[in-house]
């Protein structure tokens, strides 16, 4: 398999989404600037999270009008699958590659905690490792992650299981509606999520939850 | 508004520079002219207190700064301090207290700005933070919105950088209503043959200034942080700095990138009196001299004078000095992180600091004595009035259990999960304990196993009435935290926050507090490797408790063997290790008396450095066995809040048994000095434990078993047994209601 990581300046869990990739791909994943003309040949493109130019303007909005996203856009239409954590999340949402918005969290307030998630769909590239309904742990830390969608786009990807992952047992930590924490897009080979599985993925971390995502992706893309 | 060069200099003028008039014809002596406008603002950036160190110096001299391990010592960006490999471990610590209270969220988020920059200045990459904040007493009107505006500015800046918050102290007291206190830690790791430092090297070579474009904020910056407060303070907000992370971060990727191309000679960053303290530094430390011209300096305002551009605060910019056919490279490096990157001047060998603006010269000035002619008081001192020790049946009575769950439900001791969610604590990857423990821990990226842990501490209530113990015991409760994860501590950074220091009864609590530091560093081995003083922190005539924070770094060769304060299982046994036999006796100065009985009276409580050293060493030494499976140290509220803190951290209750005859208030509640409690994986009745105590006791380690873990309730003595949830309950609650209330 062949990953790649888009970096544009300000984000900065570049590094731990490198570290995961290489740590569970065993290869490490090409890095790509963000002024590069193109991305190398990858089976899975991700965009980590971070702060892209400084969350200014609004988060994900200067990164998305980049050049660099034309090329994502033509490799997602293409059928290759695309990962957003976080800012990640934020920047797919600006550059239309997913649908809704992400607004400020309902405390107005950074939030870094452990949340759970439940699996709302195991049938896709990015969630087979885990079974429908099961509940993990995972790490936050966002200021904006609040998702929101008007009442036909919700239907709509309730509708069509594009719901991947949802905040369980009471620990919404920012508001989201349904208690979305991560989204497909029509084709499911786009993935946005808030949570940071990259920092759940081995003993040192207190739990590996967050594996079996980079497992089957990667797994699936080899 | 343009300032002119040609301004007349009145005494008012030098007045309002914060220059005394003997400070002034000092000046007038070195120069033998009258200094031009612009030379009196590079005066007085070098000579007020923040910068010249001019009240303290002669005491800081006393505090002990070498060790096997120290690679650099204070008077560098950081210290750095050697953690094996080839690695090493750059971290200082830095207040940024008026500011703050001017402007809470930009005085913090740039107090945090500052901190990093000292740490990658030095070519280390930050690793871990932390911050230890004072508030006012939380009824005062201010407080709310300082502690909202300071924990959102910390985390604002921190969290965009990508820095993990492992640590850190919140505390409030009235005594900080007019002046709140935010230090900030950082630390970074680097190769030790990979170390920048700022002294100039060579005549005639680019000195060159990166970063974020100068504007006119934080003008006068470092005078103003030099004084005290009046009920004018809200025009002083002009002054504040305005951070911005998000240039900071390309500014750290920067520098790292730069510096593996070689061509970095010397690097400073421009912190307090930016270009002035950046430059005279590089320069003086050399030997040489420098030559700037300011009309190549990157501005973003229009018309900015000569006077504005060497005093400006403006944040994330640094100065250089680059071997010059390396440039072109150096310019790509920023050039791709889209920052500015302009030659703005040389090095010399004339000795000189001269700066040209507009083709005129502005200032000519001896660039040695900028720093070394600056005043050096030796300030008059009072010895500190130490309270009477309490008389030995004042021990105010209250049931046990209901004093407990009141003091895990205070202000003091309740839980700061409300702070540092706000903050990113495991970015990076490498957090093994986050906030809420003794100390933060960290893997060290790059190695298999060694890991490092960090703590900050003080505690204001023992240094105001004991300022020579409560030195002591910033240092010894600094190091105990090192230790209860199992780390060995290295060594320690100081931020000295007092009042004004012309005052006698200050500068004597000064004195006595560094003295206090210096004898426990030094019985320790903890030398203090890089610090930061704070003095005028007065409002109206009324000084702070004086607050001497200790950041200590401790080294773990085995992360994996580290340990954390939450009770692990049942049925364990629970030592406390250190202290008196009768388990508690001392009340002086304690949360207890303070919190429940309205009381500050007693002496603080001593410490007894060498029984500290045994202690700590032989608690480290059963850790790294393995037998120890949750250790924490007492300090707030004793034996008693301690135990509840290890029973919530766990979710798991115990039942200590009280001893006869002893008083149980003195026993849970008191706050003696060098314990710790430890849970053991071993059975209570084996010869592995029995072996322990024959340790213990052949090098005099008071180390008795008082119950064990299990159950839901947490049992101390003759009191009601508590139920865990009700203690969480109350920890947990006070911080948000508060903060919603």
């Amino acid at each position: 398999m062949k990953a790649a990581v888009i970096v544009f300046p300000g984000l900065n869990r570049d590094r731990d989404m490198i570290a995961a990739l290489t740590k569970i791909g065993g290869v490490k994943p090409s890095v790509v600037w963000h002024q590069d003309a193109d991305i190398p040949d990858a089976d899975l493109i991700v965009i980590p999270g971070g702060f892209s130019y400084g969350d200014y303007l609004r988060c994900g909005a200067i990164a998305a009008r980049s050049p660099i996203m034309d090329k994502v856009r033509e490799r997602a239409a293409k059928g290759t699958r695309v990962l957003g954590v976080c800012n990640g999340f934020q920047i797919l949402i600006e550059a239309g590659l997913l649908p809704g918005a992400l607004m400020r969290n309902t405390s107005l307030k950074f939030v870094c905690r452990e949340v759970k998630l439940e699996v709302t769909n195991a049938d896709t590239d990015f969630t087979r490792g885990y079974t429908k309904g099961q509940i993990i742990r995972c790490p936050v830390a966002h200021h904006d992650g609040n998702y929101f969608a008007d009442a036909e786009t919700l239907k709509q990807i309730e509708g069509e299981g594009r719901v991947a992952f949802r905040y369980a047992e009471g620990t919404n930590p920012n508001g989201s509606i349904n208690d979305i924490a991560g989204i497909l897009n029509a084709e499911k080979n786009v993935l946005g999520l808030m949570p940071h599985p990259e920092n759940l993925i081995e003993a040192a971390h207190g739990g590996d939850d967050g594996r079996a995502l980079f497992a089957t992706v990667l797994q699936q893309v080899a | 508004m343009t300032l002119r060069n040609d301004i007349a200099i009145t005494p008012e003028l030098v007045a309002s520079h914060g220059l005394k008039p003997d400070e002034y014809q000092k000046i007038l002596d070195l120069i033998g002219r009258e200094p031009t406008y612009t030379e009196l603002g590079i005066f007085s950036a070098m000579w007020n207190e923040h910068c010249s160190y001019k009240s303290s110096k002669k005491w800081l001299r006393t505090l002990p700064t070498k060790g096997p391990r120290v690679i650099q010592g204070p008077g560098e960006n950081a210290g750095v301090v050697d953690i094996g490999d080839g690695q090493a471990v750059v971290f200082k610590m830095e207040s940024h207290n008026h500011p703050s209270y001017i402007e809470p969220y930009q005085g913090a988020a740039t107090g945090v700005g500052g901190i990093l920059r000292d740490v990658f200045t030095m070519g280390a990459r930050p690793v871990a933070a932390m911050n230890a904040l004072r508030f006012g007493a939380p009824e005062h009107e201010k407080t709310r919105h300082l502690v909202n505006g300071v924990v959102a500015g910390v985390g604002g800046y921190g969290n965009s950088f990508g820095v993990p918050t492992v640590g850190g102290e919140v505390e409030f007291d009235a005594r900080y209503n007019g002046n709140n206190l935010v230090n900030a830690f950082a630390a970074g790791l680097a190769d030790t043959d990979k170390i920048f430092y700022s002294e100039a090297k060579g005549v005639g070579l680019p000195v060159v200034y990166l970063g974020a474009k100068t504007g006119r904020d934080g003008v006068g910056g470092a005078t103003m942080a030099s004084a005290e407060f009046g009920d004018d303070i809200e025009e002083k907000r002009p002054t504040v700095q305005v951070g911005d992370p998000f240039t900071e971060k390309r500014l750290l990727e920067a520098c790292l990138e730069l510096m593996q191309t070689g061509a970095v000679i010397a690097i400073q960053d421009m912190g307090a009196a930016g270009l002035t303290c950046s430059a005279v530094e590089m320069g003086a430390k050399g030997d040489l001299g420098i030559e700037l011209d300011l009309d190549k300096v990157p501005v973003r305002e229009e018309r900015m004078t000569a006077y504005e551009m060497m005093l400006s605060e403006s944040q994330e910019r640094m100065l250089m000095v680059l071997h010059p056919e390396k440039e072109p490279e150096a310019r790509k490096v920023f050039e791709k992180w889209e920052l500015d990157f302009a030659t703005v001047g040389k090095t010399t060998d004339d000795l000189r600091f001269r700066v040209f603006w507009q083709g005129d010269e502005v200032a000519n000035l001896p660039i040695k004595d900028l720093g070394d002619a600056a005043p050096e008081y030796d300030r008059p001192w009072t010895e500190p009035k130490t309270p009477a020790a309490l008389a030995k049946d004042d021990v105010p009575q209250m049931d046990v259990a209901e004093a407990l769950l009141a003091l895990v439900g205070g202000h003091q001791c309740s839980s700061r999960r409300w702070v540092y969610e706000q903050y990113d604590t495991l970015i990076q990857g490498n957090s093994m304990q986050r906030p809420g423990g003794d100390a933060g821990v960290i893997r060290v990226e790059g190695h298999d196993t060694k890991g490092l842990a960090f703590s900050s501490d003080v505690n204001p209530r023992y240094c105001e009435a004991n300022p020579y113990e409560g030195g002591k015991q910033a240092v010894a409760e600094c190091w105990r935290n090192l230790t209860a994860t199992g780390a060995e501590p290295l060594a320690a950074t100081d931020n000295l926050n007092f009042g004004n220091p012309e005052r006698p009864e200050i500068m004597g609590q000064f004195v006595k507090a560094v003295l206090g530091i210096g004898e426990a560093c030094r019985v320790l081995e903890f030398p203090i490797v890089s610090g930061n003083v704070s003095l005028y922190n007065e409002t109206n005539g009324r000084g702070i408790l004086p607050t001497p924070t200790i950041g200590g770094v401790g080294l773990l060769p085995e992360w994996k063997q580290s340990v954390g304060i939450g009770f692990t299982a049942e049925n364990q046994p629970i030592l406390l290790i250190g202290g008196p036999s009768e388990r508690g006796t001392h009340l002086g100065q304690s949360v207890y008396l303070r919190d429940l009985f309205d009381r500050r009276d007693g002496d603080a409580p001593h410490v007894d450095l060498a029984a500290e050293k045994k202690t700590g060493d032989f608690v480290r030494k059963l850790i790294r066995s393995g037998v120890v499976s949750a250790c924490h140290d007492l300090s707030d509220g004793g034996l008693g809040v301690a135990l509840a803190e290890m029973a919530m951290a766990g979710g798991i209750g115990a039942t200590v048994t009280d001893v006869e005859g002893n008083d149980p208030i003195l026993t849970f509640f008191g706050e003696d000095q060098g314990r710790y409690l430890v849970t053991l994986n071993l059975d209570p009745q084996g010869p592995e434990i029995a072996a322990l105590w024959k340790e213990a006791e052949a090098l005099g380690i008071f180390a008795p078993w008082i119950g064990s873990t299990g159950g839901t309730t947490l049992t101390l003595g003759a009191a009601t047994a508590v139920p865990v949830a009700t203690l969480t309950g109350a920890h947990e609650s006070w911080f948000p209601s508060y903060m919603n209330g």
